[in-house]
């Protein structure tokens, strides 16, 4: 009777110690050879003065001092500040409208506004192309052409809109009603309760908002490469310095000047975060917005606004793609789908992106949610638990270009074992994984620390393996952020080229990197049907997957409804 | 498996536990025998050390040094999953997504499904929940509740059972009921328990004995009423029940210097020259009807009224600006108005503390 309870007890025991341990060393593995070996070969390779690659010191010399790395620096800042300036406001009054006041059909206008989440950047582009190009459809509205700095202003504006916005919706979505019922019990107008009880709670996220918006906007080249013209930025030139020259220390070292905004935003928010603490305390009582006419119409109007340009930009994408030669046969037809006949990748390189997708949300979600509850929730292994929290975060502070240009200096080193992985779709989902990272793990923390902090405690004293308890309660119960994630990662995946473009060989070339070549290559209307493709399947899989989650949570409702201890 | 309700409880053993969180030291050369079969509290206040020690002996802890034993196991470096004990958390850590029946049943792995229906269905009766198998935690009571995460602690029939503040959560109309219930159960089944409570009323209920914590050491390990009548610190005085400190010095063996006063002390009273008396509230007697010893005048600041009995705030004449607090039944009082009286303070209820 006691020998076989022994040895079941020690066989868990062993269980437990690989899932635990075994699991943790692996992650540290995989980060260290996903994000920190890439990211310090950029440094290796920025500082390597190897002939005819353009690194060293006095290369960097030259290239900070240059008159024309000046214009190119100039031109990515007016930009970057131009777009962080106009979206975050947007972005703060549409948020504002969705978790303050009472206009109708939040749901939708939710919806339309992640558009330019689902489809590459350079979408916008595309679709402005055709609304204010030179043949575009509303070109006799601007004195000039859209080409250049508007061109790429408007573009990245669409893009990183509901970036900002998800900061934003979830800054105002904390409030606490008593706050503002003590506000006006003291007589203080709406805008006085604005300027002392809201503005305090989310200036922090306005903060976060416009940094993320600048860095997104500084490192992107999909929008200036399709409506830049003539107006170079750095983001830009760091690509055709490695895919175009071959010049890896010049590319290594713009890499590095992209790395900077990142680095700061990203250490003052983590500093005024610290600082500033958490504002919300337990007690907070949700706060309902109360009708008001005026402002709701005000609001509504905004939204439409904002929702009416979406549309018209996406729709106009869409649209072009159908039509069969803009802008003299303007009937509609397929034939921009007909991607074998044309170069740049064609189906092949939208199947490959699915291929990539499902594997990068299929790998990534399992990958990082399992990590994230062996941080959370085991105990033992301090230092490797801070060595893994610390890796996690840095892929949020370095831009997708700049990882990219890391896993090509990394992965294509003469040398590397690893080198054979250059090229391949296993390298294309690596690198996917660990550009979205930090995000992704961020919700899994979240969910997980939501849960019981004695659930795993309980398991261990009822003699229960930790991986068994980890499948049949946590995951269960974290299905929705689970899926969540899942979808976070396949859209992510679908839409990338920032990384990708690096890294493809002409095996694994992606939808939106066939997009980019299509659209060099003068092949708009192919560039804009790829695109729309993108953006089909993307939308689909994040509704299929908003059903999915809607089903797990109703055929769980029976034990989710009632929280325990209420 | 066993079919029996529990297996009989083990005694435990704790030797010269240590255990420092940088530079707190939370537990401080701890020690403490449980026997077989009894109920002990770790009673203290927060941050005292007691739930370091129940995650120490569960093994979600690790301590620095000291021995545990577990009937004649050594179990201090094993993992929780080898030591062989039940544990109900102050949140009851229910998986939420998981029947009670499902709960109950979820350390039962490795015997057949009927063995473990069978022994789910036992549990349940144990705990008077019989037909709430298929309901889900979130459907219960905070009692009802606790039941369950009970029955799931108990039903792989561990020799130990630990309790974590398992009232904290509860109404307090319903928290007196479920201690004596849970007390009661204990007794049953003989499990040797241990239980961490900051609440001594609970303590007071349940315990077979308790350990006063303070500051990472046990204080004092005794009976309730041994724990009560006689503390053996000071902080122990002053955190279980209330009492009157009277500073005093030393005129012979059996008398000490209060103020202007002279006290008669027990034979047993200790030896300190000097330091505090202690008395408790209770043991004082107003106005007693016939001369007892240690009667001094003194003058009524304030009277309460708590329903079963009245507390009483006073001053002796010969300590002025020490107020003191005797506790008495409601007729007992002094009337109304009437200030001055005679108060008793018997020898035997005169503690010395250095």
């Amino acid at each position: 009777m006691a020998l076989p309870i022994a040895r079941q007890v020690s066989r868990a025991e062993w269980g437990d110690r690989i899932f635990v341990v075994g699991g943790k060393w692996l992650w540290l593995g995989l980060l260290v050879v996903a994000v920190l070996l890439p990211l310090l070969a950029i440094f290796w390779r920025g500082f390597s003065s190897e002939a005819g690659q353009g690194g060293g010191l006095a290369a960097a010399r030259e290239l900070l001092t240059s008159a024309n790395f000046h214009w190119l620096l100039g031109n990515s800042l007016k930009v970057s500040l131009s777009v962080a300036a106009i979206v975050v406001p947007l972005a703060y009054l549409f948020a504002y409208a969705l978790q303050r006041t009472l206009i109708p059909g939040k749901t939708v206008w939710r919806g339309l506004s992640l558009l330019p989440l689902m489809a590459p950047s350079m979408l916008p582009g595309i679709a402005l192309v055709y609304l204010f190009g030179n043949q575009g459809l509303l070109r006799g509205l601007l004195s000039d052409n859209i080409y250049g700095f508007w061109g790429i202003v408007l573009g990245e504006v669409i893009y990183t809109f509901p970036h900002a916005l998800m900061i934003l919706l979830s800054a105002l979505s904390l409030a606490d009603a008593r706050l503002f019922d003590a506000a006006s019990s003291m007589g203080a107008s709406p805008a006085r309760a604005f300027r002392s009880v809201t503005w305090p709670a989310t200036r922090q996220a306005v903060f976060a908002a416009f940094c993320l918006v600048f860095t997104l906007t500084i490192t992107d080249f999909g929008v200036p490469v399709v409506v830049g013209g003539d107006y170079q930025v750095l983001a830009l030139e760091a690509y055709k310095a490695v895919v175009g020259q071959q010049q890896f220390g010049r590319g290594a070292l713009i890499g590095m000047v992209l790395l900077l905004p990142a680095l700061f935003s990203f250490g003052v928010d983590a500093w005024l975060r610290r600082r500033h603490g958490d504002s919300m305390s337990g007690r907070a009582q949700v706060f309902q917005p109360s009708p008001s006419r005026l402002r709701d119409a005000c609001y509504l109007a905004i939204v439409l606004l904002i929702c009416a340009v979406l549309l018209l930009v996406f729709g106009m994408a869409v649209y072009s793609s159908l039509v069969k030669f803009w802008p003299y046969n303007l009937s509609l037809s397929l034939n921009h789908y007909q991607f074998e006949d044309t170069a740049g990748g064609g189906w092949l390189a939208y199947r490959n992106s699915l291929t990539m997708a499902l594997c990068t949300a299929l790998i990534g979600s399992v990958l990082i949610f399992t990590g994230a509850y062996l941080m959370e929730k085991t105990q033992g292994q301090k230092n490797l638990n801070l060595a893994l929290r610390m890796l996690s975060f840095v892929p949020m502070a370095v831009p997708g270009l700049v990882l990219g240009l890391g896993y090509v200096f990394f992965f294509n080193l003469n040398g590397n074992p690893l080198h054979v992985f250059y090229g391949s779709m296993a390298l294309l989902v690596v690198c996917t994984i660990a550009h979205y990272l930090t995000t992704a793990q961020m919700t899994a923390t979240t969910a997980l620390r939501q849960l019981d902090a004695e659930f795993e405690a309980a398991a261990l004293s009822l003699k229960a393996p930790l991986y068994r308890h980890y499948l049949r309660v946590t995951v269960p119960i974290c299905l929705p952020a689970l899926l969540d994630i899942l979808r976070y990662l396949f859209v992510s995946a679908m839409t990338t080229v920032s990384a990708a473009i690096f890294l493809y060989s002409p095996d694994t070339i992606l939808a939106a990197v066939a997009v980019l070549n299509m659209d060099d290559a003068g092949n708009v209307g192919g560039a804009a049907a790829m695109s729309s493709l993108i953006l089909f399947t993307s939308g689909s899989v994040s509704l299929l997957l908003a059903w999915a989650s809607r089903g797990a949570l109703r055929r769980s409702q029976a034990w989710r409804q009632i929280a325990p201890g209420q | 498996m066993n079919t029996a309700l529990t297996q009989p409880g083990a005694p435990m053993k704790v030797r010269g536990i240590q255990k420092r969180f940088g530079a707190f030291t939370a537990l401080d050369n701890v020690s403490l025998d449980v026997a077989a079969g009894e109920l002990v509290c770790l009673l203290g206040p927060s941050g005292c050390g007691k739930t370091t020690l129940l995650r120490c002996i569960a093994g979600l802890e690790r301590q620095d040094s000291g021995e545990l034993y577990l009937g004649e196991r050594d179990v201090s470096l094993l993992p929780p999953q080898a030591r062989d004990y039940g544990i109900l958390f102050q949140s009851y850590a229910l998986f939420p997504n998981l029947s009670v029946e499902a709960n109950i049943g979820y350390g039962l792995t490795g015997s057949g499904r009927d063995e473990v229906r069978k022994r789910v269905g036992q549990m349940l009766e144990l705990v008077g929940l019989l037909g709430s198998e298929k309901k889900y935690p979130g459907q219960l009571s905070g009692g009802q509740q606790q039941r369950v995460a009970l029955a799931r602690a108990l039903a792989p029939a561990p020799s130990l059972l630990l309790l974590d503040e398992p009232m904290s959560a509860l109404d307090a109309r319903v928290r007196e009921h479920l201690c004596a219930e849970l007390r009661q159960l204990q007794r049953r089944l003989g499990i040797t328990t241990l239980m961490v409570t900051h609440n001594q009323d609970e303590a007071m209920l349940m315990a077979d004995r308790i350990a006063v914590m303070n500051n990472g050491k046990v204080e004092q390990y005794a009976t309730p009423q041994e724990i009560y009548d006689r503390p053996a610190t000071p902080f122990v005085a002053e955190f279980v029940g209330q009492g009157n400190w009277l500073p005093f010095s030393r005129n012979s063996a059996s008398h000490a210097q209060v103020g202007g006063m002279k006290m008669r002390l027990a034979d047993d009273a200790g030896i300190a020259q000097s330091g505090r008396l202690f008395c408790r509230p209770e043991a004082i007697s107003v106005n007693p009807p016939v001369h007892e010893e240690n009667l001094f005048p003194a003058k009524v600041r304030e009277i309460t009224f708590l329903g079963n009995r009245c507390r009483m705030s006073f001053e002796l004449e010969q300590l002025p600006g020490h107020p003191l607090l005797a506790e008495l039944a409601p007729e007992a009082m002094p009337r109304l108005g009437a200030q001055d009286i005679w108060v008793a303070l018997p020898p035997r209820s005169l503690q010395v503390f250095a």
